[in-house]
């Protein structure tokens, strides 16, 4: 497996949302490289025709009667809110233009 | 029993509690105080609920002058980690991102300790969102080894082990993804119990890797971890990954604590090479005692344990990243640089990069990673394959042995700040640990003996198939008496005044 770049880092961390500071993305270029090429062991398993498991169960979809139940109020559910307007969560603008 | 009623065992408490000879109140006050004299030094807590324990003592105490005994644990006090959500009580998983942050509900573990009259002391530091196996990743600072202040307690539950270590609290919870009930338990001479995944409801557990993570009990004997195992278990309709079956009769397994006849296998790839010399001798004497108790001891090899540790730093940070999406600074926890003038995406990325520490970033990158276009057939893909091969291995080990046995960790307790910068060699404390949880069977670790070498504490591992967590019982109970027989005490009494 190639080293994983500086440029690589910060697109990661892009997609991840998280403001690195310059100094934090050679340390974690350099860091996530030793750690992978550790991890990438497991690729030398030949496993072409091992079925994946994504769960230690074997996993059916699981049911219930849809009924009201009690829930958090609006009160409740705003309580640790950074910001709130109107019994809403506020949030920074989401939009590029006004 | 007054004097020394932070020593007893949790059942001895709760009859004790029960037959009026202590009130819930005095003991509750007992470990209030031992935390108020001793934390300072050991930092097992990152919240301390004085008036919450006390009044739930007191509500105990009411219902026993009644003829009320809603269970053998009612009024014994616990330390709950701080990755279970309590309603109003401060809950940070070890984060500043959840600095402050008091849930509106209470995870369904809270709620059944309540339901038994279980007393919740506090919340226990961790590793920041239970990655780490020191404890040194929490954002509050590091917990402290009780037999040795200078080194670790294990992680990410080192606060409910130093907490059960240092006689803080005669129970705690904590949580296990890779090991981090049972390796914290090894490292400081106690007992603790990974059950069956989905043994134990996870409603209310932040979350950290979902195909992984499971509560279960932290304790200084076999037979509290049991009682401990019965109240928290059981199906729960809030985890659709609970398993809808009865949980196995754990408190009669503890009770019978028998191997006459059992089939326990070694396995021959969780020993040699990276393993402290002191560790595998313990272990080894532990394998003869069982031996003697009239089981039978075969070696079996499960070839894939090689490559459990590959899969699971793709799979876990893979989980990982995903759920750690949900921290946003959006609906609760913390919010940096909201100016009014910077966008949604640029708020989350100042709260996040603010908010999380060191491990956690290293892990979301990671996951997000082998996740990644391009990469996801290589590397989340086949870790998921191997997971396969790892279910195959035990499958056809136990259908050789009835258990499987290992040292819990390769090495003793380390020293605070020896590898804390090494991410590499802090994974592989978690590499004996981590294939009972890419399987989804139950384990347990408890101590076995202090390491020659350095007179710190050695866990015995013992595993089983899924649901058979009363199989562990048997098998602790049985090494546990024995190892008690031959000392004339538990392991435990041997830690250093504090």
């Amino acid at each position: 497996m190639s080293a994983i770049t500086r440029a690589e880092v910060a697109h990661l961390a892009r997609l991840a949302r998280l403001a690195l500071a310059e100094d934090e993305l050679d340390h974690y270029a350099q860091q996530l490289d030793v750690i992978l090429q550790s991890v990438a062991r497991v690729c030398e398993v030949a496993a072409d025709d091992i079925p994946p498991t994504s769960h230690p169960m074997p996993l059916v979809n699981v049911f219930r009667p849809d009924e009201v139940a009690p829930s958090l109020t609006q009160e409740q559910a705003l309580a640790a809110a950074p910001a709130v307007e109107d019994g809403r969560f506020r949030v920074p603008r989401i939009l590029d233009e006004e | 029993m007054e004097a020394d009623l932070i020593r007893q065992p949790a059942a001895v408490l709760g009859d004790a509690i029960a037959a009026r000879e202590v009130s819930a109140r005095e003991v509750t006050k007992a470990h209030l105080d031992r935390i108020a004299q001793v934390d300072d030094r050991v930092h097992a807590f990152l919240y301390v609920d004085t008036d919450g324990a006390l009044a739930a003592a007191d509500a105990v105490d009411a219902e026993i002058a009644e003829g009320i005994r809603r269970s053998p644990l009612a009024g014994v006090p616990l330390a709950l980690k701080d990755v279970l959500a309590m309603k109003g009580v401060p809950t940070t998983c070890g984060s500043r991102i959840l600095e402050g942050w008091r849930p509106p509900y209470d995870a369904t573990v809270v709620e059944r300790l309540r339901a038994a009259g279980v007393i919740i002391l506090g919340k226990t530091n961790m590793d920041e969102f239970a990655m780490g196996s020191s404890t040194e990743h929490s954002a509050y600072g590091p917990t402290h080894n009780p037999w040795d202040l200078e080194r670790i307690p294990g992680g990410s539950g080192g606060g409910s082990a130093a907490a059960i270590a240092s006689f803080e609290a005669p129970l705690a919870i904590g949580t296990d993804t890779g090991g981090s009930i049972r390796q914290p338990a090894a490292v400081t001479g106690t007992v603790g119990v990974k059950p069956t995944y989905g043994g134990v409801s996870r409603f209310g557990l932040v979350a950290l890797a979902s195909s992984l993570d499971q509560a279960g009990p932290c304790t200084r004997t076999v037979m509290d971890a049991a009682l401990l195992q019965s109240v928290i278990g059981g199906y729960d309709p809030r985890d659709s990954t609970s398993i809808n079956a009865p949980v196995p009769d754990v408190v009669a397994a503890a009770e019978r604590a028998d191997v006459r006849g059992m089939r326990i296998g070694l396995v021959k790839e969780l020993s040699g090479e990276g393993y402290q010399a002191g560790v595998e001798q313990r272990f080894r004497e532990a394998v003869a005692i069982l031996e003697d108790l009239g089981a039978e001891v075969v070696e079996v090899s499960c070839p894939h344990f090689d490559y459990a540790l590959g899969a699971y730093y793709l799979i876990l940070p893979s989980e990982c990243s995903s759920n750690l999406a949900r921290f946003d600074g959006m609906r609760y926890g913390l919010r940096v640089g909201d100016d009014a003038d910077r966008s949604v995406e640029e708020v989350m990325s100042l709260t996040r990069e603010a908010g999380f520490g060191a491990e956690v970033k290293r892990r979301i990158m990671l996951g997000t990673y082998a996740l990644s276009s391009g990469y996801y057939a290589a590397y989340y893909g086949q870790a998921q394959k191997v997971r396969t091969l790892i279910q195959r291995d035990f499958a056809q080990a136990f259908a050789d042995v009835d258990v499987l046995v290992s040292p819990t960790t390769p090495t003793t307790a380390f020293r605070i700040g020896e590898k804390v910068d090494d991410p590499l060699a802090m994974y592989l404390n978690d590499i004996a640990t981590i294939p009972v949880n890419l399987a989804g069977n139950c384990a347990m670790s408890l101590p076995v003996g202090l390491a020659p070498e350095d007179g710190l504490p050695v866990g015995l591992q013992v595993m089983v198939p899924p649901q058979a967590d009363d199989r562990l019982y048997l098998v602790g109970g049985a090494l546990e008496a024995a190892l008690r027989d031959r000392w004339g005490h538990l392991l435990i009494e041997e830690v250093p005044a504090l």
